[in-house]
């Protein structure tokens, strides 16, 4: 073989590895409508089940009556809890300790629960299966505030109180009140109380993080299909997670874990509302058995949107504490978390508020306290992470918001007060008070590059010149400059500390050489969007040598894949994206060796480049990795086994820490509350880059559901309960027409201990978004003296700021 | 999210419609587009037995521009959009249609359907008062003509009859500068306070003004008195603070997800007046 004509760069080039913007393998099925979502399942027989939701928050069930539902044609059964019970699985596990209920039992706790599962021949049928079944029930006093539900009589949960009525103890500990979950404590709670007490300077504030929902645009769903002749069980569906769930339903059913085979088809979105299990899933699976035949249940948008995975609800309290020229030297948060009626989070076991305790963000704060309580209310279950590491999101708007207060109240420009509290480059590793060790990062050279890219000392002069437009009458607009350096938590983790169920958050992949040499790599992850098909590829092009474009990567089937714990908390390329690294690893050794024994020198003579062996010194003699995998399959090598494989399970030794820097520059029309974005500057610095365009598509989408979130989405619900944002209405699910342009730049300071320095992004830009969008609006009342206003900022709760403000007389 | 069944009628003339609608009375319904009432009857807010599609029957699809304009009750937003004879004669009516929905629902969503449906977040029931248009409606026994600025009783109630079907809408060709002006949470949402202008003026004074707003009370309001309180003036801050107060004593406007009434009053006068000064600069 005699390619000298091809240069090593041409080489290079040729494999599509990391740093390459391949385009996305994915997108030839998605853009021709070939995808195949889990509603594109049908099978021979397939029944399809729906719910009878409860239209009361909270409320006794005295009677059902399904029997007018069954003379419904195409009707075949109708499920209730006490069909479920005798099986043990009215009621199911919650990945949080709790338990949640499959279908009602005796009670309805939330608008929209699950009370009865119709199955029929269609879905029409089953809507009006639905209609017809008829349900009595005694109406409730509804509790939506936590703070009331702390204090009230009315117990919402009878399985939270013992015999003699007091409180009984929690999955996290002792109750504190009969509506109360767990406490949650991090860091030291003396010295802190002590630090602030102390302290020249505290800023005090509290801020309601409001309730929202991940809202992808396939909503949640799956296929049941159990085959009474094997035994066996295959379930469809859209999970983000499928290897665990394979292993919770074994768990909760019985059947054993090799007869149940999960498949996550293609996923239309998650953001974390596919983590969790949900009562579609339990139903269907429980009527494929009664009927024997396939059970589909596809969620419609409101049923997504009112029931499964509600994201935030966290009423946050602050104190945060620095000497007269802001050197920030404590911080206290209590949260007061709004579960709803079951704990459903989808947080690692021994996190119950999930890595809020990463609320010290990028700067060195040396004493910290946090405090979590985490409470029932009438609400639906969820507190998921939506595009977010778990409660990263929440940390990082909490300590966001409280460096800008703390800035009014040093009568600083925050800009400043961050750099003069940024962690510094050498102090990394750096142990922080909460508890983390970040692992690197280089934050006042990220934060330097924004401020340079937005010029801005000339935004501040531009803000000074119209703050007295304003006052002089010239102008009814305010200009906002929302700063926000984030850090982010993510790749979880050392399965020492984070488990879900028992279950360690290790990730796998495993590899096949094919004697041709093109691969297939399976992984325990699962994309919904994110492009692993492409960027795993990239990674195992560039680690063993054949293009990218000769790479299966497939993920999903639990009967294929290797055991991992899935997609979510952008843990994908920290976790399984070790983990192809490490098993390409495993390759290249045993290429090795092959490559030695073909060019007859000994194992250490050779060396890796490129897509080869070469003899060291002698370039000219090498054997390409195309070459080795067909010796793999055709030579008889001593000492070496046929075939070239290779599986490895990572175990992340360390989470990662993405971090990056935003600005958003804002109009806000005081009258009628209108903002318009003119600039967003986002700066992301994700470790090692694989591919920089799907790092540019992640950032994007991420920002945009960040500017959703900031202003105007939410799950908003009235004093009975009843949700009033069920519908793309009034849920606010932002389109092309309201995205500002969004400007990308990067730093890359890569993991230390990570084999490819990646730290993953899919999440950043929501993280460090959110708080962004939001201090643009802050920011720009500042001069007003405005400290503290919540989210949603919708046009009327700006339009209230300004009127509380004055500026409408 | 799926209707109760239903029967589907494509009759392909008028008198076919009627005779349906005559026989199932209350259970019959006529669609045109289709997004306002599918919507409602996937939610299983309204409930038609009969649906009675009118995409098949002749006659309702045409553009008529003269010194009357006629405009058929099949003729969708999108074609308002693009038909430039009309953008000329009316031009109000492309920045109106311009701001409803997005452009996939404005490929299917009628003129008819719109100030039929009786919703007072509808964008072209206040249009149409601001431009004293006449709606035709025929029935079993015959057609008659309702003027816009009499037609809407409360939020769907109208004086139109169940067994009448809308065919047009006409209005004599508007003079003067014109706007439209709406405030909304994002594409495709129902306004959170919208104006129409239409002003006549004359030397440096107005001498006719027309105003209505949109999403405000449970019909849209025709504010003649807003109107008036530009009729001679120079059309300068006094005169539109006036008019604005005189709408505000117009409109009704409830809470909702998209503000409290406060908000609601403020906005609707914020918006009126900028309607107002670009009416009046290109009058
Ligand atoms: C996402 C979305 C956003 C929207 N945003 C806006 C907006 O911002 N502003 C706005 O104005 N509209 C908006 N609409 C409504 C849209 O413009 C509708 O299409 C329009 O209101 C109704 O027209 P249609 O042809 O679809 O009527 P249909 O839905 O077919 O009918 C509506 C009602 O009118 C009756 N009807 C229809 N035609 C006749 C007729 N010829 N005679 C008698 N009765 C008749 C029907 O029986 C029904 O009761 C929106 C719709 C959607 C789905």
């Amino acid at each position: 073989m005699k390619d000298e004509a091809v240069t090593r760069e041409d080489r290079v080039a040729s494999l599509k590895g990391m740093g390459c913007s391949r385009k996305r393998v994915e997108d030839a099925r998605f853009t021709q409508g070939k995808g195949n979502y889990v509603d594109d399942i049908k099978l021979d027989g397939m029944l399809f089940g729906d719910f009878v939701r409860s239209p009361y928050a909270h409320a006794k069930i005295t009677n059902i009556d399904t029997s007018a539902a069954m003379e419904v044609p195409g009707v075949l059964a109708v499920l209730t809890a006490a069909d479920l019970a005798p099986l043990g699985l009215h009621w199911m596990p919650t990945l949080a300790g709790d338990k949640q209920m499959v279908l009602a039992d005796g009670k309805v706790l939330f608008q929209g629960q699950e009370v009865a599962f119709v199955v029929a021949e269609d879905r029409y049928a089953a809507a009006d299966g639905i209609e017809a079944v008829e349900v009595e029930y005694e109406e409730l006093p509804v509790i939506v505030d936590p703070f009331e539900a702390l204090q009230s009589d009315v117990i919402l949960r009878p399985d939270t109180v013992g015999e003699d009525g007091s409180p009984s103890d929690g999955a996290h500990g002792p109750r504190k009140h009969h509506n109360h979950i767990f406490t949650w404590e991090c860091g030291d709670k003396d010295p802190t109380e002590q630090v602030i007490a102390n302290a020249e300077v505290v800023a005090e504030e509290s801020m309601y993080y409001h309730r929202t929902h991940p809202c992808p645009l396939e909503t949640c769903g799956c296929v049941a299909s159990m085959d009474k002749v094997n035994g066996k069980l295959t379930l469809w569906g859209t999970f983000q997670a499928p290897h665990a769930i394979r292993t919770v339903v074994s768990l909760i059913s019985g059947i054993e874990e090799h007869n149940i085979r999960v498949i996550s088809p293609d996923i239309g979105g998650g953001f974390g509302n596919k983590v969790g299990a949900y009562p579609g899933y339990v139903c269907s699976v429980v009527a494929s058995i009664v009927t024997g035949k396939p059970v589909k249940w596809i969620e419609d948008r409101m049923d997504n949107l009112m029931t499964t995975a509600f994201a935030r609800d966290y009423w946050m309290k602050g104190r945060i504490s620095a000497t007269k020229d802001g050197k920030i030297t404590g911080l206290h948060c209590h949260v007061t978390a709004d579960h709803g009626g079951f704990d459903a989070c989808a947080d690692p076991t021994k996190f119950p508020a999930g890595f809020m305790n990463i609320c010290t963000g990028s700067y060195d704060i040396p004493t910290a306290f946090l405090e979590v309580d985490g409470v029932y209310t009438n609400k639906a279950p969820g507190g998921v992470s939506y595009r977010c590491s778990f409660r990263v999101t929440e940390a990082v708007y909490f300590i966001e918001r409280m460096i800008e207060v703390l800035a009014i109240e040093l009568d600083m420009d925050a800009s400043e007060l961050r750099k003069i509290n940024f962690i510094k480059k050498e102090q990394f590793p750096y142990k922080a008070a909460l508890g983390w060790e970040y692992d690197s990062g280089d934050y006042h050279t990220a934060w330097d590059k924004a401020m340079n890219a937005v010029d801005y000392d000339g935004l501040r002069a531009e803000q000074k010149q119209r703050i007295e437009d304003f006052k002089a009458g010239k102008t009814r607009k305010l200009l906002g400059i929302g700063l926000t350096h984030f850090t982010e938590i993510v790749g979880a983790g050392p399965v020492k500390n984070c488990d879900i169920l028992g279950l360690g958050m290790f990730d796998s992949c495993e590899i096949r050489i094919h004697p041709t040499g093109s691969a297939i790599a399976r992984l325990g992850t699962i994309s919904q969007g994110q492009g692993h098909a492409t960027t795993f590829a990239q990674i195992l092009a560039s680690e063993i040598g054949l293009p990218a474009d000769s790479i299966t990567i497939e993920e999903g089937d639990t009967d294929t894949a290797p055991y991992g714990l899935g997609t979510y908390g952008s843990r994908s390329t920290p976790v399984a994206g070790a983990a192809t690294a490490m098993a390409g690893r495993k390759i290249r050794a045993k290429a090795q060796m092959i490559a030695a024994y073909l060019l007859e020198v000994h194992d250490d003579d050779v060396e890796f480049d490129v897509d080869r062996f070469v003899v060291k010194g002698a370039p000219e003699k090498f054997k390409t990795m195309k070459e080795i995998a067909f010796a793999a399959y055709n030579q008889a090598i001593p000492g070496i086994e046929p075939g070239l494989e290779a599986v490895s399970y990572y175990d992340p030794p360390n989470m990662t820490y993405p971090f990056g820097a935003y600005v958003c520059v804002m109009e806000i029309d005081v009258d009628t509350g209108v903002t318009d974005i003119r600039q967003f500057y986002a700066l992301d610095d994700c470790g090692t880059r694989i591919n920089p365009m799907i790092i540019e598509g992640q950032i994007h989408g991420g920002l945009t559901e960040a500017l959703a979130v900031a202003l105007g989405q939410e799950i908003a619900y009235d004093d009975m309960g009843n949700v009033k944002t069920g519908t793309l209405m009034d849920f606010f699910l932002p389109t092309a027409w309201e995205v500002p342009n969004y400007e990308t730049d990067h730093t890359v300071t890569p993991s230390p201990h990570h084999p490819i320095g990646a730290k993953g992004v899919g999440e950043s830009p929501h993280v460090g978004g959110v708080p962004c969008f939001s201090n643009a609006v802050h920011d720009a009342f500042r001069a007003f003296g405005l400290r503290q206003t919540n989210m949603p900022h919708d046009h009327w709760r700006i339009w209230r700021t300004a009127n509380e403000l004055g500026l409408h007389d | 999210m799926i209707p109760a069944s239903f029967e589907y009628h494509r009759p392909t003339d008028m008198a076919g419609v009627l005779s349906i609608l005559v026989e199932h009375g209350d259970d019959a319904r006529v669609m045109a587009g289709g997004h306002s009432l599918i919507p409602m009857m996937k939610l299983r807010m309204a409930d038609v037995p009969h649906l009675i599609d009118l995409q098949d029957v002749g006659g309702l699809a045409g553009i008529t521009v003269g010194d009357t304009i006629t405009i058929g009750a099949m003729v969708t937003q999108s074609d308002i959009i693009l038909h430039d004879a009309l953008a000329d004669a009316a031009p109000i009516l492309r920045e109106a249609s311009l701001q409803i929905a997005d452009p996939q629902v404005r490929y299917m969503g009628t003129v008819g359907g719109n100030v039929a449906n009786g919703d007072p977040g509808n964008d072209m029931p206040g249009l149409m008062q601001c431009l004293d248009a006449t709606f035709t409606v025929v029935g079993p026994n015959g057609e008659r003509k309702i003027p816009a600025r009499e037609f809407y009783e409360a939020a769907y109630m109208t004086g139109r009859e169940d067994d009448e079907v809308m065919t047009a809408v006409s209005f004599a060709k508007p003079v003067g500068g014109h706007a439209y002006e709406k405030q909304k949470r994002k594409i495709g949402d129902y306004a959170t306070a919208a104006a129409a202008v239409q002003i006549v003026k004359d030397g440096g004074t107005c001498a006719s003004a027309s105003i209505a707003m949109t999403n405000l009370s449970d019909t849209p309001v025709y504010s003649a008195a807003a109107g008036d309180a530009l009729v001679g003036t120079s059309v300068d801050g006094d005169a539109i603070k006036a008019a604005v107060s005189a709408m505000l004593n117009d409109i009704d406007p409830v809470e909702d997800n998209r503000g409290p009434v406060a908000f609601k009053r403020h906005v609707a006068g914020v918006i009126l007046a900028r309607a107002i000064e670009r009416a009046w600069s290109r009058a």
